[in-house]
């Protein structure tokens, strides 16, 4: 008994130590960039979904690490739950921001834990896209106003009869489902659920020559692989998607931001500095996103690989001190 | 299995009962037709309980640094979670490849023999040869932790649901559900509750690995001889030295087993962990999946695959000799045995110092990659280019001929139709308490606002369970009847069901397109392996006596198996059956992933997109109270409940 005796003391002094540990409350903030605040601090770099965001950051972080001595950590996370680590501290940075002015609002002006950092000089398309022996074999299939009458040609076994538009993943902005219902087309909006499942399907279009409408977007390295086309849907015209029900024209062209905690702003030091400086154009980042996946490259490689080819480029984004 | 079922036609023996089942299947024909498309509940992406759902969320969001709840419950779990994970993490890197390898290597020779420790020490020099050491200790540690936590809580409540009825009662339909739900579905809550990172992973891993943790102990308490407890109780134990001198050491071995499964379970669970930023071999798997390089997530894959594999034949083979040393007796080879743990441990002591203290043993040595990627990705390639035109016909003609048409029934039917009818079979199959409680799951279904996804995501299954079915009674009746065959195909089960399901899921889609089929695929793929051990082992338990006497009478091969082999085997099959539908149902929500839409898709818009939070989590709840009701009307042809079925046959 004596055992027993000994283990409910160790039990009742875990249990007090417990209570004790309580009693002072335990909030959710952790250092966020507080712990960039040094020479050698940590940023955490939010990763999205798709390969062209990983371009940016491979480099970022590249250049973080080796030429600032910084420590990146990289946090594999969607789009909006990247948003909610500003708030908890988990996330420091994201790198490149498509729109997002719901959550702009939320998150900058409302609870103020983020702020704008300026461009990527990336430009961001979103639209559909057809495989460019479409193009070429039907001519006016690029005109939205031709594409019921070429609805036929995609139907699949999943359009219920109509053709199919087939949309990503469901994190990636889309109006398709209202465009397609105020333009009148006889289309049905098919999720393939991931970007992955997407490229799939597009590589299979392109070689196999498997007619295909999709959803997609520039800058991506897939365009350097294969040729897809993209359909003129009626011309953006600001203001023309402000009803999400209503919108009935093009997505407007995206100038990808660059989004940070408002602590790292505010403590992140040279760090801070170089994410601030990052510009570069579609080309460089396509180079960075083709050497990480066709030729299978990690990403550390593939920054490597860019930045010995370009210091030019990123020689203006290392802060002077 | 000592009963003997009789007569598998017997049911349709009097004609009125014939007569009656014609009538009712005519009676729901005509009322389909008679009001196709009315009643329907078709979709609607605002509806109220999403709406709800997401005030639930905001105000969780807001409260987090202020209620009380939070400040000394939810965050203090969060912590404390943490400081477990750290360490734990921080041990195993600190002390290096070849500290941990040969703490493994030491370990597995002590509790399960020289064979196992070989393999452990093989095992863990394949994590560091593919190049993933650091992934593959994270995705351990992070295991570690959740199985210690799951076996600190789940074998006291184990041991509590072996003593008290009552408590098991209360406790199995709790376990029921966290089996059935999706694991993508408790992402988001998780994410909400204990943020990203490696705590809330570990806290999503708890919940999918404790049931068989529970089930387990609770089994092995219950199986403790009844006279064994009766003398005990009459020489004046308490209950506590009954349970500590009699109860626990009898159950020691099936608690080991508790040990083994929790582990598979945990394993299964931390790759898509990586979805809310959990370190480890999902990451790899995840990352290499978006740029479409399937021979990279193999790889990973592969290392899931073999640390599933050593830590099950550790846990396998240490409750293995818990039994052979009971029975020994302890006496003859203790000087042996002392020496064995003594030169394991200098040995293991050697190699953790060499790793801590050395950069060689810390550091992997690259000199030794190897990697599958480059193979691999050739193989897929040519695959995707060749077998494109035959996947594709058959994707076509199954959807034309099967999905769509069984679809269309279910969607343009009244719902109170559909209501109707799972009640009626609920009630031939199981009887009237389960059919109760299937028709109470499905009319929440069309409450929760999911009806038309339901019924969409239900048609998937159903295509998916009758393919697995065919697939597994063939493939368990050939291993049945020729163990070479079976020694073969083992190892393709255990790589089909630990390889997470994201690996094969890209050739699927290049093959079958954005499709329910690609999911009908991947769910087949993940069900089969149980349903086939089912079948297999049924086949094996029909006693030798009665095939022999079967081949003396003359019968031939084929007369054998549909007379005598299947028929006796009956009970395992119907169990197999249960199995495979709840576990199909289980890659639903993966198959959102690729097409598949319906619930899945909805689970998993509801984990990325902020207003899809309510509709993602209801959705999660819907394919719960799905696999509740298809498993309580499968149950009575089972015999057995499927509670116990889940103890029994998990992994």
């Amino acid at each position: 008994m004596k055992g027993s005796t000994r283990a409910r003391v160790v039990a009742g002094m875990a249990a007090l130590g417990l209570l004790l540990a309580a009693c002072s409350g335990a909030k959710t903030e952790t250092g966020g960039g507080g712990s960039a605040g040094g020479a050698k601090g940590t940023v955490k770099i939010a990763i999205n979904p798709w390969v062209g965001y990983e371009a940016n950051a491979a480099v970022v972080g590249y250049l973080l690490e080796k030429e600032l001595g910084y420590k990146v950590e990289n946090k594999n996370l969607k789009e909006e739950v990247s948003w909610q680590g500003f708030e908890t501290g988990e996330v420091d940075v994201i790198l490149e921001n498509w729109g997002h002015d719901d959550l702009k609002k939320k998150y900058i002006e409302e609870k103020k834990v983020a702020v704008e950092v300026g461009p990527t000089g990336n430009q961001g398309i979103i639209g559909w896209y057809v495989p460019g022996w479409m193009a070429e074999q039907y001519p006016d299939i690029t005109k939205w106003q031709s594409l019921n009458k070429y609805a036929d040609l995609f139907k699949t076994s999943e359009s219920s009869g109509k053709g199919q538009l087939l949309d990503g993943d469901p994190s990636f902005v889309t109006n398709d489902q209202a465009i397609v219902n105020n333009l009148s087309l006889k289309y049905k909006v098919v999720y393939s659920g991931g970007e992955a499942a997407s490229i799939k399907t597009a590589e299979q279009a392109a070689r196999q020559r498997k007619p295909l409408l999709f959803y997609f977007w520039e800058p991506h390295w897939i365009h350097s692989q294969e040729k897809f086309v993209k359909i003129d849907l009626p011309a953006y015209k600001t203001g023309c998607d402000a009803d999400p029900k209503k919108v009935a024209c093009d997505y407007p062209p995206y100038v990808l931001d660059k989004i940070a905690s408002k602590k790292f702003a505010d403590t992140g030091g040279k760090a801070y500095q170089l994410i601030k400086n990052f510009k570069w154009t579609n080309e460089n980042q396509n180079e960075v996103a083709n050497a990480m996946t066709n030729d299978k490259l990690p990403a550390e490689q593939a920054a490597k690989k860019w930045v010995d080819a370009h210091k030019d480029v990123w020689q203006a984004w290392i802060p002077t001190s | 299995m000592s009963a003997v079922p009789v007569a598998v036609g017997r049911r349709f023996a009097w004609p009125w009962q014939r007569v009656a089942a014609a009538a009712t299947v005519l009676g729901v024909a005509v009322l389909y037709l008679a009001f196709r498309g009315q009643y329907v509940l078709p979709h609607d992406d605002d509806a109220g309980v999403f709406r709800a759902l997401n005030t639930v969320r905001d105000w969780v969001d807001d409260n987090r640094n202020s209620s009380p709840v939070f400040l000394f419950f939810v965050n203090q779990i969060r912590l404390g979670v943490a400081v477990l994970f750290d360490t734990l993490q921080a041990v195993l890197q600190g002390i290096g490849w070849l500290g941990v390898t040969g703490a493994v290597g030491a370990l597995a020779l002590v509790l399960a023999g020289w064979r196992t420790a070989l393999l452990a020490v093989a095992g863990f020099l394949a994590f560091g040869i593919l190049g993933l050491w650091e992934e593959s200790i994270d995705t351990l540690a992070l295991t570690l932790t959740a199985v210690l936590l799951s076996l600190a809580i789940g074998v006291p409540l184990g041991i509590l649901a072996g003593r008290s009825a009552r408590f098991r009662r209360l406790i199995t339909p709790v376990l029921d559900v966290m089996q059935i739900m999706p694991t993508f579905a408790y992402l988001a809550p998780m994410a909400l509750f204990f943020l990203i990172g490696a705590p809330a992973a570990a806290i999503a891993t708890l919940i999918y690995a404790i049931p068989p943790a529970i089930r387990i102990t609770a089994l092995g308490i219950r199986e403790v001889p009844h006279a064994s407890v009766e003398a005990a109780t009459s020489m004046g134990s308490t209950r506590w030295q009954l349970l500590r001198k009699v109860q626990l050491p009898m159950a020691k071995r099936t608690i080991v087993l508790a040990v083994n499964q929790t582990i598979m379970m945990a394993l299964a669970m931390v790759v898509i962990t990586a979805l809310i930023d959990a370190p480890g071999l999902g990451e790899p798997i995840i990352q290499a999946l978006e740029r479409v390089n399937v021979g990279g997530a193999f790889d990973a894959g592969l290392a899931i695959v073999i640390m599933a594999i050593v830590l099950d034949r550790l846990t396998v083979r240490a409750s293995q000799r818990v039994d052979t040393r009971n029975q020994e007796g302890r006496s003859s080879s203790v000087t042996r045995r002392r020496a064995l743990v003594l030169g394991a441990t200098a040995g293991a002591g050697l190699a953790i110092a060499a790793g801590a203290a050395t950069p060689q043993g810390r550091d992997f040595p690259e000199s030794w990659f190897f990697s599958f990627a480059q193979p691999v990705n050739t193989v897929v390639d040519w695959v995707e280019t060749n077998l494109f035109a035959v996947t594709d016909a058959v994707k076509n003609a199954l959807t034309a001929w099967l999905l769509n048409p069984m679809q269309h029934l279910l969607t343009t039917a009244p719902w109170w139709l559909v209501v109707a009818v799972v009640f009626g079979l609920g009630l031939r199959v199981s009887g009237l308490g389960p059919a109760l409680t299937a028709a109470a799951c499905l009319t929440a279904v069309a409450a929760l606002g999911l009806w038309q996804h339901g019924m969409e995501t239900l048609t998937t299954v159903l295509v998916a369970a009758a393919i697995t079915l065919a697939v597994g009674i063939v493939l368990g009746v050939v291993a049945g009847r020729s163990s070479r065959y079976a020694a073969v195909q083992r190892p393709f089960l255990d790589a089909a069901q630990t390889m997470p399901s994201f690996v094969y899921l890209l050739p699927a889609v290049a093959l079958f397109g954005a499709t329910r089929f690609t999911a009908i695929v991947a769910s087949v793929i993940y069900a089969a392996p149980p349903v086939i051990r089912l079948v297999e082992e049924g086949i094996r338990g029909v006693p030798p006596t009665v095939v022999e006497a079967a081949t003396a009478a003359g019968s031939t091969k084929g007369q054998l198996l549909w007379k005598v082999q299947l028929p006796m085997a009956r009970h395992a099959l119907l169990l197999a059956a249960n199995q495979g539908i709840i576990m199909v149902l289980a890659m639903v929500v993966v198959g959102g992933l690729v097409g598949a839409g319906a619930l899945g898709y909805d689970v998993v818009a509801g984990f990325a997109q902020r207003e899809d939070f309510g509709k993602g989590l209801a959705a999660g709840i819907a394919i719960v109270l799905l696999g509740v009701m298809l498993d309580r009307i499968t149950q009575g042809a089972g015999g057995r409940s499927a509670a116990e079925q889940a103890a029994r046959h998990t992994g």
